[in-house]
């Protein structure tokens, strides 16, 4: 018996199921503390209401939560493009290391949401400051980890290739190039996340839709079974998001154990 | 008279071909440490013929393996010159092979791939690579079968063990028929076994190629099997100290190295080595 459930924990059946068990059990344990404990609704709802109010409100939940992934999704694009160009030059450049890297580090100090009102000042409560701000919190790592994929090249492997008489071109296609991947996509697993976090924050602050601002009217009108339901709604959003990362990454970078 | 001229000429430039291929002239080598010079390689001189496989022995630290990377035009000669064939080496040449204690095959191609490398980079492979692929991958699959690594062309470096990740990079050392294969301590990470069935292999597949071959290595039992010639260097700052023909026949087998020729010869390179 006992070996049994080993060898189930092992399978690749056991790693999707007992996540699912765990989530459905989690609810279960709160709907039952709510009802026991008989906490109030704009405390604590229970699934059940949150449950109800996500289908109560779903076209407007969908709208929002499409919203905040095209902002989401245009923001990370952006940061992929800016972050890879500029881990290039920082990777690739002396000089770019040593005067545009500090001003990044320092820049990347900055908490984002404080920059949120000013966006807001410049391109009105929008989408524009929402998909910036999934930009600047996601373009940072991005750039780093692909700086530090082609700084971290094994010596020796650039000189199998210079000893063959390749160009600098030949060795950033077969050596660099494909060393830095897996540095890239470990950053674009978390710049995913945090451009999420970007563009959920600056719609909180100043917007006129998407998830964020979904959440800040709920709780305003008190509707907390609301507020809930689209938290709910980002967390799935979240795990898509990420889960297509890894899913990429598994057949970009194959050869990696 | 003119032509009395350049017949002389071609002779002279035979000879030199054959018996100077490769020479090391007065060459030397400074670090500064601490802004304060410091000579690693005092002068090393001596020539590589045509054909010949030269090993070079000699204590740590004396500056071996700055020599092989001059050789190969990697590191510059700042001091001396070497010259392939008259000719100075001055940038990377295009026509070496080499491979490292590290076999530093690259992770993310299989065997076969990484020992086609070389001729996606190296002309007149590169040119037509394309249209020549099944070729190469022929010329590649053969050199893995003399390695015994026929089976393992799709395993990904990480799926292979020690010995057969350096294997293949012999292969793709030599697969674009270099003329000149350097070769940095290629086994001294392998158990004492594995070595020996190396220096079988190296010796089969340098026999196919018969380019000339520069080994680096700390073992003098492999110096003696693989070599034509043997070097000696002092400690720093060093020089050539001594010399050995080695005039085993080839093809050599590993029961040799229990001969007492073999042992003769080992123990003459021995008594030559100097502690730093």
């Amino acid at each position: 018996m006992r070996s049994k459930l080993n060898h189930f924990f092992r399978s690749k059946t056991a790693s999707f199921v007992l996540p699912f068990l765990a989530t459905i059990l989690l609810f279960v344990v709160w709907e039952i503390v709510v009802r026991v404990f008989q906490i109030p609704q704009f405390n604590l709802p229970s699934p059940s209401s949150i449950y109800q109010a996500a289908v109560n409100y779903s076209p407007q939940i969908l709208a929002n939560a499409w919203r905040t992934l095209v902002t989401t999704t245009t923001g990370f694009l952006i940061a992929i493009a800016t972050g890879v160009f500029l881990g290039f030059l920082i990777g690739y450049s002396r000089i770019a290391y040593l005067t545009l890297y500090p001003i990044l580090v320092g820049f990347n100090t900055i908490p984002k949401v404080a920059l949120v009102p000013l966006l807001a000042v410049w391109f009105g409560a929008n989408e524009i400051p929402a998909t910036l701000t999934a930009f600047l919190l996601a373009f940072f790592p991005i750039a780093v980890n692909v700086a530090l994929g082609l700084d971290t090249v094994e010596p020796e492997m650039k000189d199998v290739l210079r000893s063959l008489g390749a160009s600098q071109l030949e060795v950033f296609q077969k050596v660099g190039w494909p060393h830095t991947l897996p540095y890239l996509f470990a950053s674009l697993k978390i710049a995913a996340s945090f451009a999420f976090v970007g563009s959920v924050i600056a719609e909180s602050v100043a917007s006129n839709g998407g998830m964020g601002y979904l959440i800040v009217v709920a709780s305003s009108n008190f509707d907390v079974p609301l507020a809930f339901a689209g938290l709910l709604a980002l967390a799935v959003l979240g795990i898509v998001l990420y889960g297509f990362f890894v899913i990429l990454e598994k057949y970009a970078i194959y050869w990696a154990r | 008279m003119i032509q009395h001229q350049s017949l002389t000429n071609s002779i002279n430039l035979t000879t030199f071909e054959t018996n100077n291929f490769l020479e090391f002239d007065r060459v030397g080598l400074e670090y500064s440490v601490d802004s304060k010079p410091r000579r690693i390689i005092e002068d090393v001189s001596f020539s590589i013929n045509q054909g010949e496989f030269v090993s070079v022995v000699g204590p740590s630290g004396c500056g071996k393996t700055s020599l092989l990377k001059m050789v190969s035009g990697l590191n510059p000669t700042l001091i001396g010159e070497i010259r392939l064939q008259g000719n100075k080496i001055t940038k990377p040449l295009k026509n070496v092979g080499i491979a490292f204690q590290n076999p530093v095959l690259l992770p993310w191609r299989n065997t076969l791939k990484n020992v086609l490398l070389p001729l996606e980079v190296v002309q007149p492979y590169k040119r037509e690579y394309k249209k020549r692929l099944p070729e190469y991958k022929r010329m590649a699959q053969e050199l893995l079968t003399t390695v015994g690594l026929q089976d393992f062309q799709q395993q990904l470096p990480w799926q292979l063990s020690g010995g057969m990740r350096q294997r293949a990079s012999l292969c793709r050392a030599l697969i674009h028929q270099p003329e000149i294969l350097l070769l940095d301590e290629p086994f001294a990470a392998l158990d004492a076994f594995t070595r020996e069935e190396m220096w079988v292999m190296l010796q089969n597949l340098w026999m196919r190629v018969q380019c000339v071959g520069m080994l680096i290595t700390h073992d003098l039992r492999e110096a003696v099997f693989l070599s034509d010639t043997v070097y000696v260097m002092s400690p720093r700052p060093s020089s050539i100290i001594y010399q050995l023909k080695i005039n085993l026949p080839r093809p050599r087998t590993l029961e040799m190295c229990l001969t007492d020729d073999f042992n003769h010869l080992f123990s003459d390179i021995r008594r030559h080595i100097r502690r730093g």
